[in-house]
């Protein structure tokens, strides 16, 4: 049992470092985070068969955050990619830029 | 009861790496970025969905696999999301759609 749990790791590594190909030849931004992103998702499937392979539990909550931070990240860039802006797609909705400073 | 899910779990793993190495077929080979992200996120959810199901169900349920069930959930809800905000932002920066006809370059 615990071979197969090393064995789908390992594939899962090597299929991780095919994504990290496409992030470095891949010819347009969004193509470089798709790759990353699905690098991310495998990754953390590799921290998840740890945790199984040795018993540590806390590798479960390093995954979480991983998760977490895969879906925060993509989405915080691909929302910069296409409006320029973090915050809202219309400018008036911006939180008001300090030009001129006190006094 | 437990070799029966042990069974289960085995199989939802080799299925799952089955659906992984398809996904990132298709993130290696597809010619454009929108036949890229229509590849892994179907198969990247449904893999690394699976491989989860299957670790959780590995020696029978626990209390500890409740964790692993939600972690399961975030990353059905994220593998989709991701998937149409990066194919958004491709077709709203005005990306170029592949052709059949642009079949050389590819």
């Amino acid at each position: 049992m615990t071979n197969l749990l090393w064995v789908s790791a390992t594939a899962l590594l090597v299929l991780a470092f095919a994504c990290l190909w496409r992030a470095d030849v891949g010819p347009t931004i969004q193509d470089r985070l798709l790759a990353v992103n699905v690098a991310g998702t495998k990754a953390m499937a590799v921290l998840v068969l740890m945790a199984a392979i040795a018993g540590h539990a806390f590798l479960i909550d390093v995954a979480i955050v991983y998760a977490l931070l895969n879906l925060v990240i993509t989405l915080a860039a691909t929302r910069y990619i296409e409006s320029g802006r973090l915050r809202s797609e219309s400018p008036a909705d911006e939180l008001p830029v300090r030009a001129e400073g006190p006094g | 009861m437990t070799p029966l899910l042990d069974v289960l779990a085995v199989v939802l793993l080799l299925v799952g790496l089955v659906f992984v190495l398809g996904g990132t077929l298709g993130l290696v080979r597809l010619p454009d970025l929108f036949s890229r992200a229509h590849a892994t996120g179907k198969c990247d959810s449904v893999g690394v969905g699976s491989i989860l199901l299957g670790v959780a169900l590995l020696g029978g349920l626990q209390a500890g696999d409740l964790k692993l069930l939600l972690l399961l959930l975030l990353s059905l809800v994220s593998g989709p999301t991701t998937a149409h905000a990066l194919a958004r932002a491709g077709h709203r920066t005005g990306l170029p759609v592949w052709r059949r006809r642009d079949r050389g370059d590819a």
